[in-house]
């Protein structure tokens, strides 16, 4: 227990003194407060009140979320692929031949916009750490971003600084950066969104868990020194407690702090061989990276997931520190990067510090494991902390926020965009069409991706442009792994259950038309305030579409991130799920790009058209117009057509094919004939306007392999999906006959010139 | 004849040593993993300094490396005649080491670039480029954020005069690269920096293609024929 100790030893504010103590400054309510004194049977200390504000946060906690998250998990399709799933730090996916692989998307949007350059590069840093505390080699990385209007003068600063953060940790990582999406909306000027997702890839048995086990066994804390970053929370400890700035002005001081992390990827290359080659020796029996609260949640969660009775003991000052002035509350709550905490036995610890030692990765022992089944702390001899570990991990409130329906959403849905004046001449839909592919939405990426090292490692069989990222994960048997990335703020605006379906949908398709088979899902749940019982109301909406959507297609989802308060005074973002899937391709050799490389071969357009523009490129780039209904769901159709691409390429039948999203036909037409350099001759099949710029789902443009179009049309047929014989690849235009041709030059100017002419 | 054995350095921070060492076997070579902190060459015939961001690129690209013990091997090493490819991060390391002269400074636009560019190789009578036509385009990988090659104008002629120059870039300079320099190398061809990465360009399922393979298969027949 927690011993009244003589007043005036230190400044550090203990149990059974009776000041106010500065909860409300960090971030825990009144009632939150009482919780904790309810639990503890006393007032909390200093220590054991950072512990609680990080661990309850929204962030850490999901109090907000997670009674509506646990529909993923009740909804759950059936599953025999699933090793490890929703939380863990990540979710693990059997993928055959011995292999599993780990995946899982988070976000970094509020540090992003006060700091873009380090706020995106620690987003990809945490999360490469998530995926290498569940024992895996990270593979992988990719991005969605969103920002405000590409011309905004603050989108200048925020987009070059996020997506040099990304290059410049990432590259440094030795990760490939294989896709990911970037959009623009008015919505996310002052709340961008940078969500990061790391691949990992492991043998089965190389599996690991956040659990501290075995009384005895070392805490050992390894990685970079803990230093004072982001804990801008911890700083209304410290002025408080000592009396703002009376100890050399220490409380101005730290006020001042930044709270954004700064990274370095070096340490985090050497953290990343360095675990793996403890791991490769045995050495870990646990192991939780350090993100969020640090400290505080590492050494929380691995006691609480050791089960009952399992306690641990921790010297604080045995921490490393960068700066020698800080105190337990903030070493707690220091979210310094390129952190691991590993629970190791003292039989192994000698070769435990040697292998680090090898890495020049510092390895401290801060504790031991005990049978105690408490989390108790000390700060050179006096006992700082003393609670049951699970209090802080696993016993925080919950909450089921008011949910309403926002009263304009019905005028919304109603004020289609019928009315809207079309493109009705060739000329005009020529017009509309090189507007739309320049649009900033639309245009080519390489300027962005140009900077992300792809070709490391020498596994990268996919990547941007193409419709998923491939990664080879066996030289010699060909297996890979296939990921996309997708979601649509505009659709999930008009209606954000059928939106996250769509969301899944199109990561789903996309997966498929590699040729690989959609195993499962991950996701980033962004969202404005959920006190706004309007947000809370798109944000159950939207996890409920999802979880709906997952079972029908039978694909889980394995972990997932929320992000909420992206807002801007009372101004939400777009409800704006963001959907990871995940695929199998057992022979990546027959691989599907979106690129129309071989001339003379038969061009199809795969799925159900309709007049759908509610939420369309269209509509929001010639109008600036958001209303009506998005494009309806249809998951059976979604599943039939997935069958056909995976089978069209397994058999051979398929030369490249990219599935329809935003901007329909028109620009899949136009970036396959970009990505492979031939162009095309199409009869469109119906009324121009429609077939070219409607985004009805379930929808992908083939080319069929010369021979085998019979057979590609009878797997169609066999499937019941409607298969539409466009015309052929071939010549150094696009033309829809009776329309226009538009020369590939001509609509490589209009895509290349836009991104380039924004950013420099 | 025994198999070439090509040794691939590791420090900290190397990024594409596992890719250098496929490249090698690839070719036909053995592979020989090397460790910064070890003063031994294991009796390899030829080494290649892989790229990547060797101790973080703290100081300078290469700055650190070139004091890693392995170097106090190497450079005398080189000195005497055996084969050294540094590629990327490993061009800036010789360098640093004064085997090869200039520096490699930032890109003229100050962004990273990571894309597929057309080379020519200048010179092909190292043990590097032998299995290329003089003039011969090929297709690489340029990824770097400071590959902008730089000399005074004395060493820039001199290169030119003593056919040191291995590689340009077909075309404008991406990178702002004096001379359009892709690659040089020592006076007898010996030690030869290239700034694009062929090691990732040795397979079309995961590269540009095979063009990048003749760097390896290059050095593995000058060692067979040594």
């Amino acid at each position: 227990m927690i011993e009244p100790k003589g007043a005036g030893q230190s400044a550090r504010r203990r149990a059974e003194d009776t000041d106010p103590q500065p909860y409300a400054e960090l971030g825990l309510t009144g009632e939150e407060y009482q919780r904790i004194i309810g639990m503890l049977g006393r007032r909390p200390t200093d220590a054991e009140l950072a512990i609680y504000s990080v661990m309850w946060s929204e962030h850490c906690s999901y109090k907000s979320s997670r009674a509506h998250l646990r529909q993923f998990a009740d909804k759950a399709p059936r599953s025999d692929a699933l090793l490890a799933g929703i939380g863990q730090n990540a979710g693990v996916v059997d993928i055959g031949q011995g292999y599993a692989v780990t995946f899982k998307l988070e976000s970094h949007n509020h540090p992003s916009y006060v700091e873009p350059f380090q706020g995106a590069a620690t987003g990809v840093g945490g999360i490469v750490r998530d995926i290498l505390a569940m024992g895996a080699r990270p593979v992988a990385v990719m991005d969605a971003l969103r920002f405000g209007p590409a011309s905004a003068p603050d989108t200048r600063r925020v987009l070059p600084g996020v997506v040099g953060g990304i290059s410049f940790y990432g590259n440094c990582l030795g990760l490939p950066n294989i896709g990911g999406e970037l959009a623009f909306d008015p919505c996310y000027a002052g709340n961008p969104l940078v969500n990061a997702l790391c691949l990992g890839v492991m043998r089965h048995e190389d599996l690991k868990l956040a659990a501290a086990t075995g009384p005895g066994n070392k805490v050992v804390l390894v990685g970079a020194k803990t230093g004072p970053d982001g804990i801008g929370g911890a700083s209304v400890l410290a002025s408080a407690s000592f009396g703002g700035g009376g100890e050399g002005g220490g409380g101005a001081e730290r006020a001042k702090r930044p709270s954004v992390q700064v990274g370095d990827p070096f340490m985090e290359k050497l953290l990343i061989e360095c675990c793996l080659e403890l791991y490769a020796a045995g050495l870990v029996l646990g192991v939780q990276d350090l993100g969020a609260a640090g400290v505080a949640c590492a050494t929380t969660e691995l006691a609480a997931g050791g089960g009952p009775g399992v306690g641990m003991r921790v010297r604080l000052d045995a921490v490393p520190l960068r700066d020698s002035s800080l105190g337990p509350a903030e070493i707690l709550m220091s979210e310094s990067q390129e952190r691991m905490m590993a629970i190791v036995e003292p039989s192994g610890l000698e070769r435990f510090v040697a292998i680090c030692a090898k890495w020049d990765v510092p390895a401290t022992v801060i504790g031991e494991v005990t049978g105690a089944g408490r989390l108790e702390m000390t700060w050179h001899g006096e006992l700082v902390v003393d609670i049951p570990p699970g209090s802080a991990a696993d016993q925080g409130p919950v909450y089921l926020r008011p949910a309403a329906c926002p009263p304009g959403q019905a005028a919304l849905a109603a004020d289609d965009p019928s009315r809207l004046d079309r493109p009705g001449t060739g000329g005009e839909l020529r017009s509309a069409l090189l507007a739309l592919l320049g649009s900033a939405d639309a245009a080519d990426k390489s300027w962005v991706t140009e900077q992300y090292d792809r070709y490391v490692r020498g596994e990268t069989v996919l990547a941007m442009p193409e419709d998923a990222g491939l990664v080879r994960v066996d030289e010699q048997t060909s297996l890979g792994v296939a990921l996309a990335v997708d979601g649509n703020g505009r659709y999930c605006r008009l209606d954000p259950y059928a939106g996250a379906q769509l969301a899944l949908a199109e990561a789903y398709r996309n997966v498929a038309a590699t040729g690989a088979r959609p195993l499962a899902v991950t996701n980033c749940l962004n969202f404005g305030a959920p006190t706004d019982p309007a947000v809370m109301w798109q944000f159950t909406e939207a996890v409920r579409g999802l979880a709906d959507a997952c079972l029908t297609l039978g694909v889980p989802v394995t972990g997932g991130n929320v992000s909420f308060y992206n807002q801007t005074a009372d101004a939400a973002i777009h409800p704006t799920p963001i959907v990871g899937v995940l695929g199998v391709h057992d022979d990546v050799r027959s691989r599907l790009s979106i690129g129309f490389r071989r001339a003379g071969c038969e061009v199809v357009l795969l799925g159900r058209s309709e007049a759908e523009f509610g939420g369309s490129l269209w509509a929001h780039v010639a109008h600036g117009h958001l209303g009506g209904r998005p494009p309806a769901v249809n998951l059976a159709a979604e599943r039939e057509l997935a069958a056909v691409l995976i089978a069209g390429a397994a058999g051979g039948l398929l030369e490249a094919a990219h599935d329809l999203s935003d901007g329909g036909l028109a620009i899949a037409l136009a970036e396959s004939c970009l990505a492979g350099g031939q162009g095309c001759r199409v009869q469109l099949p119906g009324e121009a306007f429609t077939c070219l710029f409607g985004e009805s789902a379930a929808r992908a443009v083939v080319v069929v392999r010369p021979g085998a179009e019979a057979e590609f049309a009878a797997l169609c047929a066999a499937r019941g999906v409607p298969a539409a014989v466009l015309g052929v690849t071939g010549g150094a235009s696009l033309e829809a006959t009776g329309c226009f041709a538009i020369p590939l030059d001509e609509l490589a100017a209009a895509h290349r010139a836009t991104l380039p002419a924004l950013f420099g | 004849m025994a198999r070439a054995r090509i040794g691939v350095i590791t420090f900290p921070g190397s990024l594409d040593d596992q890719d250098a060492a496929r490249a090698v076997a690839r070719a036909g070579g053995t592979a020989v993993p090397l460790w910064h902190g070890e003063r031994d060459l294991r009796g390899v015939d030829a080494v290649v300094l892989p790229g990547g961001f060797s101790y973080g690129d703290y100081l300078r690209c290469g700055a650190i490396a070139r004091f890693a013990p392995v170097m106090a091997e190497l450079v005398p090493a080189a000195r005497a005649g055996l084969p050294v490819l540094g590629i990327c991060n490993g061009f800036q390391i010789l360098c640093e080491a004064h085997l090869l002269p200039g520096a490699l400074t930032r890109n003229s636009g100050l962004r990273f670039i990571s894309r597929e560019v057309r080379v020519r190789v200048e010179n092909a009578a190292t043990p590097w480029t032998r299995d290329y036509a003089p003039g011969q385009e090929v297709t690489l990988v340029l990824k770097s954020g400071e590959g902008a090659y730089v000399a005074d104008a004395a060493t820039l002629r001199g290169l030119q005069e003593r056919g040191q120059v291995l590689a340009r870039y077909a075309g404008a300079s991406p990178n702002g690269s004096a001379d359009s320099i892709a690659g040089i190398c020592s006076e007898d061809g010996g030690v030869a920096g290239l700034m694009p990465h062929p090691e990732h360009a040795i397979d079309a399922l995961t590269g540009p293609g095979t063009d990048g393979l003749g760097f390896f298969t290059s050095a593995v027949r000058a060692l067979a024929a040594a």
